[in-house]
């Protein structure tokens, strides 16, 4: 079984890329399990969501203190919270910044900087971050297709809006995928 | 055919699937998510049922008993502080013998508040009469549903049932579920055919005073009634497994249980989490298994002293604190195994929403191993 963990703010979307993933990861052909921090949500507060993958039926219902990887919505949390904590080697941490700083990550974690903000702002005209980090996860770990997260985006956004997630969902993906990122 | 989507939204299908005419619902969180999402297939016409807004718990249940005693198949979810407030209408449902199934997406009860969970909010209302089931995943919670309208409305029982699902940590989780179709839910699910009914033209009452003389007998046939639910449930939880290949016809399930010296108790989505911290500790050879109870109303004492009847020890996990005594589980479990040389530890635990892991699990087999038991888990000291 391997585990995500993303730490983001009220109003970011993780709750939200939790779930796509998941729904991406099932049409793989595998078991997943999404749910949230169950916190009072609040815009700006920090929020956790969690996804687990395995090939068999997932029963453990905890969360998640020991992720093989992590999505980090707003690199402000950073400083506030340790996001790395229980990562294990060989892991992945994916960043959204566009301030890349020194990370104080356990060894053996890799991880991927992208401006992911930038990438919102660009293709979909908002700062949503989720839609690209869910492109740059998928290039990184291999847990989804792209065409899975592609049919979970369309799922879930209609129209313009899921043409526009899915560009920078795809950019994101590509950037990985090219080691651009 | 296997989907994935949120809990909420599986046990909001399942319902529909089960064709309720009237749904009297008011929202609270965890449950919200399941009336909306009801409201909306009424809304879409893909539900044919009268979906009244109200402006109360009370009035939610009060207008399901109107709804169920004029003959129509009904439909409630709350949790927490809206099972609380129906506290009074729960007891006359039971007592009129209406066959009302409702969601409860388990949370803590005030004060302080808590929107978490654990179970203290259904466990409060095990004296009202109606039957308790308890679901360990989101397939099983669907299912419960189906299974429980197929019990209640039969005629030798006539009674309401709570289906119990951990809010939150059920309720919010997206996971993969079978969803029966409308055939396989109609071919298993009759219409309701009332007992008796509301009717202009054939006036009777409903739930009128009964003096000294007559109410004990009504109590001993609600009790009465409450125990045959034990053989329905066997017989139509198997029929349950003809029809869709999962059989609920077991009260109570062993999970390497066999050879367990000792056993824990559970009950909910924490046997889960319990499962694999059992499949751990196998791995380094200690003989640990479980006993999920699925059917906390009516009690399966019998199926219980039966399955526990080769342990040492047993491990009970109680998400709730009768205060001022146990946990409910464990009360029940020191009653039917009464007599037994087997050790009984009751552990409170995951109150309000802390979190248990399967660390939390092994530490309880080393308390139960040490005699030490009958205690909350996992305090923060400093706090104190």
């Amino acid at each position: 079984m391997r585990e995500l963990r993303i730490h983001g703010r009220g109003g970011q979307g993780s709750v939200t890329a939790a779930e796509l993933i998941a729904v991406a990861a099932f049409q793989g052909g595998i078991y997943a399990q999404a749910f949230p921090a169950f916190g009072v949500e609040r815009r700006g507060a920090p929020v956790q969501a969690f996804v687990r993958f395995s090939d068999e039926t997932i029963r453990l219902r905890s969360q998640v203190y020991e992720p093989d990887y992590i999505i980090v919505q707003d690199s402000t949390l950073i400083k506030d919270i340790n996001v790395f904590a229980g990562m294990k080697p060989g892991g992945v941490a994916i960043i959204n910044t566009e301030k890349p700083g020194k990370y104080k990550a356990p060894e053996g974690v890799r991880i991927i900087i992208i401006d992911a903000t930038k990438i919102g702002l660009e293709e979909i005209g908002l700062p949503i971050a989720n839609t690209a980090l869910m492109g740059a996860f998928a290039a990184a770990t291999g847990e989804i297709e792209f065409s899975a997260l592609e049919d979970a985006l369309r799922g879930r956004f209609e129209g313009k809006l899921a043409d526009t997630n899915i560009r920078a969902s795809q950019r994101a993906y590509e950037m990985v995928k090219g080691g651009s990122a | 055919m296997k989907e994935i989507l949120e809990g909420s939204h599986a046990i909001a299908e399942s319902v529909r699937l089960c064709r309720p005419q009237v749904i009297p619902a008011y929202p609270i969180t965890p449950q919200t998510h399941i009336v909306e999402a009801l409201a909306e297939m009424v809304a879409d016409c893909r539900l044919k049922a009268e979906y009244i807004c109200v402006e109360s718990e009370f009035s939610a249940l009060s207008a399901c008993i109107g709804a169920s005693a004029a003959g129509s198949r009904t439909y409630s979810a709350t949790t927490s502080q809206g099972l609380a407030l129906m506290f009074e209408v729960c007891f006359n449902v039971a007592g009129m013998r209406l066959p009302i199934v409702m969601s409860i997406a388990n949370r803590a009860l005030s004060a302080p508040l808590s929107i978490w969970n654990d179970q203290q909010d259904s466990i409060a209302l095990r004296d009202s009469g109606w039957i308790q089931l308890y679901a360990e995943d989101n397939q099983e919670a669907l299912d419960l549903h189906i299974l429980a309208y197929r019990i209640c409305e039969d005629h030798e029982i006539l009674l309401p049932a709570f289906v119990c699902f951990d809010g939150f940590i059920l309720s919010h989780t997206y996971e993969p579920v079978e969803m029966p179709t409308q055939e396989e839910v109609d071919a298993y699910l009759p219409a309701f055919t009332p007992y008796q009914r509301l009717d202009t033209k054939d006036p009777i009452s409903f739930g009128m005073y009964a003096t000294p003389d007559y109410y004990m007998e009504f109590r001993y046939e609600n009790q009465r009634a409450l125990l045959r639910v034990k053989e329905a449930l066997q017989k139509y939880g198997a029929l349950f497994g003809e029809h869709f290949g999962r059989d609920y016809s077991a009260l109570v399930e062993g999970y390497q249980l066999d050879d367990a010296e000792i056993a824990f108790v559970a009950m909910g989505s924490i046997c889960g989490t319990t499962k694999d911290a059992i499949d751990e500790m196998r791995a380094e050879g200690r003989k640990v298994g479980l006993l999920k109870i699925r059917c906390f109303r009516p009690f399966p004492s019998d199926e219980i002293a039966s399955a526990l009847s080769h342990v040492k020890t047993v491990a009970v996990l109680d998400k709730n604190i009768s205060l001022g005594s146990k946990g409910a589980i464990g009360l029940e479990i020191k009653d039917a195994l009464y007599g037994s040389s087997i050790d009984v530890y009751d552990y409170i635990i995951g109150l309000g929403g802390r979190d248990i892991r399967k660390k939390d699990i092994k530490a309880i087999v080393d308390l139960a191993e040490k005699g030490s038991g009958d205690m909350f888990y996992g305090l923060r000291e400093e706090l104190l």
